[in-house]
């Protein structure tokens, strides 16, 4: 297999890349100068595209490999890549699903937490060498506080079950209602926001959820309101957040991911009730080392046309 | 004297005075957050040690024949000595968690009975364990700051954190907060085992009968128990050796069950992964070692420091005072058996 050619969209893991290596013609696409020059050099060897929650396979990159076959994502959210112009072109895709669930509900929880409970502020506090006998840093209960989710998919329903053996009741909103979870189900999301105390982002970024965190949901939240997202950035509209934020219209907010990553809003580094994290919600060893492997799994059961080991077309 | 016309508060005023007095020797955390009414009842009133001039056991003196209870933060321990200047002393009640501070001896000697948090703090403790693993595994507070200071433009992606799902979890002390503690992480795809006085024969965890067996077979050791003489730096070399370098550490107990210099030379060399910890052996100094160390996450002793704790905690030792005046059983009562 080693003449197929994959582009690799941007590093992502190390692991990764050696595998990659030895088992293709790996090109990588970010040490590449001029990159349509290269394209059109490439285009008859590249049978596959790497990408990742950063960069992925848009249309003019499709466009442009004519002889692509597959776009392996490594990551679970396909909105770096145009699945209409894959489905078009018969190009296979697949996604990490279920190997990362864990651990970015696990992060979903911590962010709760570090936000409720000032845990980065508390950590900062003593290490300014400041802690004197006789001062407190209060801060809110988590156990029994109300929990939104927007989309009760496989993350979703993670955060759900932890989020329940701390006593919270669950209320969610999604596509279509789900009656077989026992949880409360809101028809809108101004309608979930208005009655829980925390919401978390964890549907997939569509064209349907973009900015789906907006002004009128943001107000709904209210003062005392901590909105967690652990989904994409695109899925609030950052401005409006931020000057809710910086204007102590909402309580307080935990952040994975932001709409133009690595860009952060700086107006919300001195807050002391925002965490903000580099869009780490699968990033462990064991989970980027089970992502890579799916990935290669794919790949490999592709070009051995073999059944795919999970597609999403 | 002044002669004075009998207005309504003059008269409340008096009545004021038939009301037992519950001796507080200094201001409680919630006073100073919420204001000294914070704990108002109409069926007692607070004596305040602090406010007088004279030195404590004078003071004392001077108010023997009127305590009938003493309210204790955990600030100031209630000694023999002060128990002993107060005759009709009853009851001692604590919003601490700890009991460490009060002389039980002394109380079980005098017939005192004491009444404490009950379990009201524990969800809160819980949640701080689990709050501090999670931050730990997964570097929180350490990627915050990165983000903060503009670091992940700049610099790029961050080191990878650890999985919490599957890793093995001992608790230290399966009471109370131990088992909320167990009910969190077994939802987290944990397994749950622990150490206690004694094993607990209904419980679906793995029992260790000593804690260096319990680190040796964990990911992750969290510290539940209570400080007692058995206690004190129950978490030595041996047990930190059998954690091992993939270890880490959780402590929202008390500082003196770990021995911290042990801890701190452990952190600087490596030798475990990190800790989480709410308290220190000689709060508030900590060791300045670990100002520097990003797998260490830190919070000045306030684990149950929640508003919703501190409303709920005042109700309950408010009920616990007006139960003892009314002779009717104690809502929180801890037992001084053995």
């Amino acid at each position: 297999m080693e003449s197929i050619g994959v582009l690799m969209a941007c590093p992502m893991n190390p692991y990764l890349e050696q595998e990659l290596d030895k088992r293709f013609t790996l090109h990588r696409f970010w040490k590449v100068p001029e990159k349509s020059t290269f394209l059109s050099t490439h285009s008859n060897s590249i049978r596959a595209v790497v990408g990742n929650a950063f960069a992925g396979a848009d249309a003019q990159l499709i466009e442009a490999l004519p002889k692509l076959e597959i776009v392996a994502s490594f990551s679970v959210g396909l909105d770096k890549i145009d699945l209409a112009k894959c489905k078009e072109k018969g190009i296979r895709v697949t996604n990490t699903p279920d190997v990362l669930t864990e651990d970015v509900a696990d992060l979903a929880i911590g962010l709760i937490l570090a936000v409720l409970r000032n845990l980065c502020e508390c950590d900062r506090y003593v290490r300014s060498g400041k802690w004197k006998k006789g001062s407190y840093m209060l801060t809110t209960k988590f156990t029994g506080k109300r929990v939104g989710i927007i989309g009760l998919g496989r993350i979703g329903m993670a955060i759900a079950k932890r989020a329940e053996a701390f006593s919270c009741p669950i209320s969610y909103h999604s596509r279509t209602e789900k009656p077989e979870t026992k949880y409360k189900y809101y028809p809108s999301v101004v309608e979930l926001a208005a009655n829980c105390d925390i919401l978390v982002i964890a549907c997939s970024l569509t064209e349907e959820t973009r900015h789906i965190v907006n002004r009128k949901v943001i107000d709904a939240l209210g003062a005392e309101g901590v909105l967690i997202n652990i989904g994409r950035g695109p899925h609030v509209d950052e401005p409006e957040l931020v000057s809710a934020l910086v204007e102590r219209r909402i309580g307080g907010a935990g952040l994975d991911v932001f709409e133009h990553e690595p860009e952060v809003p700086e107006e919300l580094f001195g807050l002391d009730n925002v965490v903000l994290l580099p869009h780490v919600g699968s990033g462990t060893v064991e989970t980027r080392k089970d992502m890579a492997d799916l990935v290669l799994g794919n790949l490999e059961a592709h070009f051995l046309k073999k059944p795919l080991l999970t597609p999403v077309i | 004297m002044k002669a004075t016309a009998m207005t309504s508060e003059n008269q409340s005023r008096h009545s004021q005075s038939d009301l037992p007095y519950v001796l507080i020797l200094k201001p409680p955390p919630s006073f100073l957050l919420f204001g000294d009414h914070f704990l108002d009842s109409s069926k007692f009133q607070y004596l305040k040690a602090y406010e007088s001039p004279l030195p404590l056991p004078q003071f004392l003196q001077e108010h023997a024949q009127s305590v009938q209870a003493i309210f204790s933060s955990g600030l100031a321990p209630v000694t023999a000595e002060t128990i002993r200047l107060l005759p009709r002393l009853g009851l001692v009640v604590t919003t601490s968690q700890g009991l460490n501070h009060i002389d039980l001896t002394e109380c079980r000697r005098r017939g005192i009975a004491v009444a404490g948090a009950g379990t009201i703090l524990s969800a809160d403790c819980a949640d701080s364990a689990v709050g501090f693993l999670i931050d730990v595994l997964r570097k929180i507070s350490a990627a915050n700051r990165y983000v903060k200071q503009g670091l992940w433009s700049s610099q790029g992606a961050y080191p990878l954190g650890y999985k919490l799902g599957g890793k093995r979890v001992g608790i230290v002390g399966l009471g109370s907060i131990g088992t909320e503690v167990a009910k969190r992480l077994d939802a987290f795809g944990c397994s749950i085992s622990y150490n206690s006085r004694s094993k607990k024969p209904l419980v679906p965890y793995t029992f260790y009968p000593n804690v260096v067996e319990l680190a040796a077979n964990c990911d992750a050791l969290i510290i539940c128990c209570a400080l007692t003489d058995e206690t004190h730096h129950l978490i030595n070399k041996e047990v930190l050796s059998a954690l091992g370098k993939d270890g880490v550490i959780i402590n929202i107990a008390r500082g003196p069950i770990v021995d911290e210099k042990e801890l701190v030379r452990c952190l600087v060399k490596g030798e475990i992964r990190g800790a989480g910890l709410d308290v220190f052996e000689h709060e508030p100094d900590v060791p300045v070692e670990l100002f520097a160390l990003d797998n260490v996450v830190m919070s000045p002793h306030c684990a149950v420091l929640t508003t919703e704790s501190f409303e709920d905690l005042g109700k309950l030792m408010v009920g616990n005072i007006e139960a003892f005046f009314s002779n009717e059983p104690l809502l929180t009562p801890v037992s001084l058996d053995g």
